[in-house]
């Protein structure tokens, strides 16, 4: 779980192009929006894409996301649970 | 200052290839938008409101046997149908701005047709087709564009720069564009329902139009003066509407305020309402701001789907008819309401007595525009 | 109508790996093998501290810097400051990258960061964002620089008060070539705003 975290932080820096962040600054349950990371709806979306073409996850409803993408933690439990690929 | 009339105009759409097939399938609460099953376009069934090809091209073999893409043909037509029907009016003496957000953009995916995707080359095949000496602008401004395109040229007819203009708007419903509003999860399963409680999202749509903007009022006709313009970013977000309404309601402010008029002496709104929940809270917050919560208001996507580029064009010649004819349409796909300002959206086909329209277009990037429409009353 | 005399009080121009105020070189980077390596290094050198920047595609991170720099020692703009920008290649840059993302039907993942950039006009939202402009935004394209349109639609949007001043210009971008050119007009300046004066800026 712990490595399925890493890469998440990885991916989520490279995909969502956060350029002045390091892997280690974000904590495993740092909110992802408002606050922690300042994520926005485009950066939601994305992380959508990011389910769907890296771990076969498919959103039944869009609205989803947003108890999906609360923190890393939340996110690689998710993740796990419902991976296909 | 000069005031600048529309003249004329045409639309091209899966609602018929006269402005005057158009309103009536509008009057008649007709929708262009069906379940398409187009592989080309997408993989599965969707509903979009799209302009059937052979149709197209049996239009189009009327007036020409040469080759030109699906959007060439539309644009081209459009203006041939205004050039038909207005005589008098030298095309060659105009101003022309064209109106497209994507252009040709279904020629980018193959290497033959590519150099087609920029959009000079839709100005430079206007050009050559009605062998004109100056080239075409092209404003290429999202959703707001052909809205925009109005009010830029009546600006340059204030100014004295012509006399005439004309503005022509189109653009395509493509694997493109529905894909990226699929990836932003903006697309309605159903057709959409602009301002409803069950609204999901948008359609799309493809559609080509023309308008002819002049300083010159016509005789024995009823008159439709452009009487007020504005545009003004959110300065929010690139893609999310902005929580306030902020640019909207400048927009209207600024175009009423160069009008003269209040908000209580507009007769009718015709809105953007794309449908999708964001973008129809945001205009209902504008609205609600600008004191325009109890005129009658609808959006016409409900009609057409989205057709970018072209949408506020059509929706502004639209409004034309209806200020001519007396008349309000019903906002079709709108059941309840599912915003959280009250606004007054047109159950039902309404003769009314109308004199002044507002006209509104919010996009991508920030960008709104509201344009004052007004008959002129001898 | 108003009838004021207006100036072109600044002018930004990024060509050949560098960047250039009034005519003036401000900052060249030939090292980066990238235009994204570019653009980073130009964000570096103006110690710009704005986490969308990284978001954005090169069209709009051309357009963004150059008029970071353009507005750079000014104080605060007026909210009424428009934009009237143009190019050539619209967003054709970005427009390749979404469709290389649904060229195969198999492997068809269209990213809405990528396709939130397949419009021209987002160069102004951000700038617009940037800067807090609540103002009038045209997106113009032509074959190539057109400073009829950008003189005397500018000049329009001055005379008839619907701008306090205007940044006009150029922001082309196709395939790593890249030309970008802003103009600040307003009410002060040393140059005055004519066309021929603003064809002489743009070819410099």
């Amino acid at each position: 779980m712990a490595e399925l975290r890493e890469e998440l932080k990885e991916k989520i820096i490279e995909q969502l192009s956060l350029e002045d962040v390091e892997v280690s600054e974000i904590g495993d349950d740092d909110s992802l929006f408002g606050d922690g990371l300042g994520l926005d709806s485009i950066d939601a979306l994305e992380l959508i894409v990011l389910l769907e073409k890296d771990y076969g996850i498919k959103l039944k409803d869009p609205k989803e996301g947003k108890a999906i993408f609360e923190s890393i933690g939340v996110m690689a439990d998710y993740i796990a649970k419902n991976r296909t690929k | 200052m000069r005031k600048v009339y529309l003249a004329s105009d045409n639309i091209i759409s899966p609602l018929g290839f006269s402005s005057e097939e158009n309103i009536e399938h509008i009057r008649s609460n007709q929708t262009g938008i069906k379940k398409v099953n187009d592989s080309t376009i997408w993989s599965e069934p969707f509903f979009g409101a799209v302009i059937e090809n052979d149709k197209l091209s049996e239009t189009w073999k009327e007036i020409s046997n040469d080759s030109y893409t699906k959007l060439e043909k539309m644009m081209l037509l459009s203006i041939s149908k205004l050039l038909v029907k207005n005589h008098e009016l030298d095309i060659n003496k105009c101003g022309i701005i064209i109106s497209t957000t994507k252009g040709n953009i279904d020629s980018l995916g193959s290497n033959d047709t590519k150099e087609k995707a920029y959009l000079a080359s839709v100005a430079k095949t206007i050009q050559q087709y009605f062998s004109l000496s100056k080239t075409p602008i092209v404003l290429s401004n999202a959703c707001i564009s052909g809205g925009l395109a109005i009010a830029i040229g009546k600006r340059m007819l204030q100014s004295g720069l012509y006399d005439d203009m004309v503005v022509v708007g189109g653009d395509l419903l493509s694997e493109f564009t529905l894909s990226g509003f699929y990836s932003f999860q903006a697309v309605s399963s159903k057709p959409c329902k602009p301002f409803c409680k069950n609204r999901t999202g948008i359609s799309l749509g493809e559609a080509a139009a023309s308008v002819w903007l002049s300083v010159y009022k016509k005789q024995n006709a009823t008159n439709i003066q452009i009487s007020g313009d504005a545009s003004a970013n959110d300065a929010n977000h690139i893609s999310g509407p902005s929580r306030t309404g902020e640019g909207l309601y400048i927009s209207i402010e600024k175009a009423l305020k160069e009008s003269g008029l209040t908000s209580d002496q507009i007769d009718y709104v015709s809105a953007h309402g794309t449908a999708t929940p964001f973008n129809d809270e945001m205009e209902a917050i504008a609205f609600n701001r600008a004191k325009l919560q109890n005129v009658p208001v609808n959006s016409l996507k409900g009609y057409y789907g989205h057709t970018l580029g072209a949408s506020a064009l059509i929706e502004s010649i639209v409004a034309r008819h209806c200020l001519i004819n007396n008349e309000l349409f019903a906002s079709i796909g709108f059941e309840e309401l599912g915003v959280s300002q009250p606004i007054n959206v047109i159950k039902e086909n309404t003769p009314l007595q109308l004199n002044r329209v507002l006209k509104t277009a919010s996009g991508f990037g920030g960008c709104n525009v509201a344009l004052v429409i007004e008959k002129v009353i001898s | 109508m108003k009838k004021e005399e207006y100036y072109i009080l600044d002018y930004c121009t990024i060509k050949n790996h560098s960047i250039f105020k009034n005519g003036n070189l401000i900052y060249s980077d030939t090292e980066s093998e990238t235009l994204k390596g570019f653009a980073k290094s130009i964000y570096k050198f103006l110690g710009l501290s704005y986490p969308k920047f990284h978001k954005m595609d090169n069209l709009c991170k051309l357009g963004f810097l150059a008029s970071e720099v353009l507005i750079k020692d000014n104080v605060k703009l007026d909210e009424d400051t428009a934009l009237v920008l143009s190019n050539k290649a619209s967003s054709l840059d970005t427009d390749r990258k979404h469709q290389e993302s649904i060229q195969d039907r198999e492997d068809f993942f269209p990213s809405p960061a990528v396709f939130v950039y397949t419009l021209p006009n987002i160069i102004m939202g951000e700038i617009s964002i940037k800067n807090k402009l609540k103002s009038e935004n045209a997106f113009f394209i032509s074959e190539e620089f057109d400073t009829e349109l950008m003189y005397t639609y500018s000049k329009i949007l001055l005379n008839t008060e619907k701008a306090s001043s205007v940044i006009c210009g150029w922001v082309d971008l196709d395939t790593n070539k890249y030309d970008v050119f802003l103009a600040f007009l307003s009410k002060k300046g040393k140059i005055k705003l004519t066309k021929e004066e603003l064809n002489k800026l743009y070819n410099q």
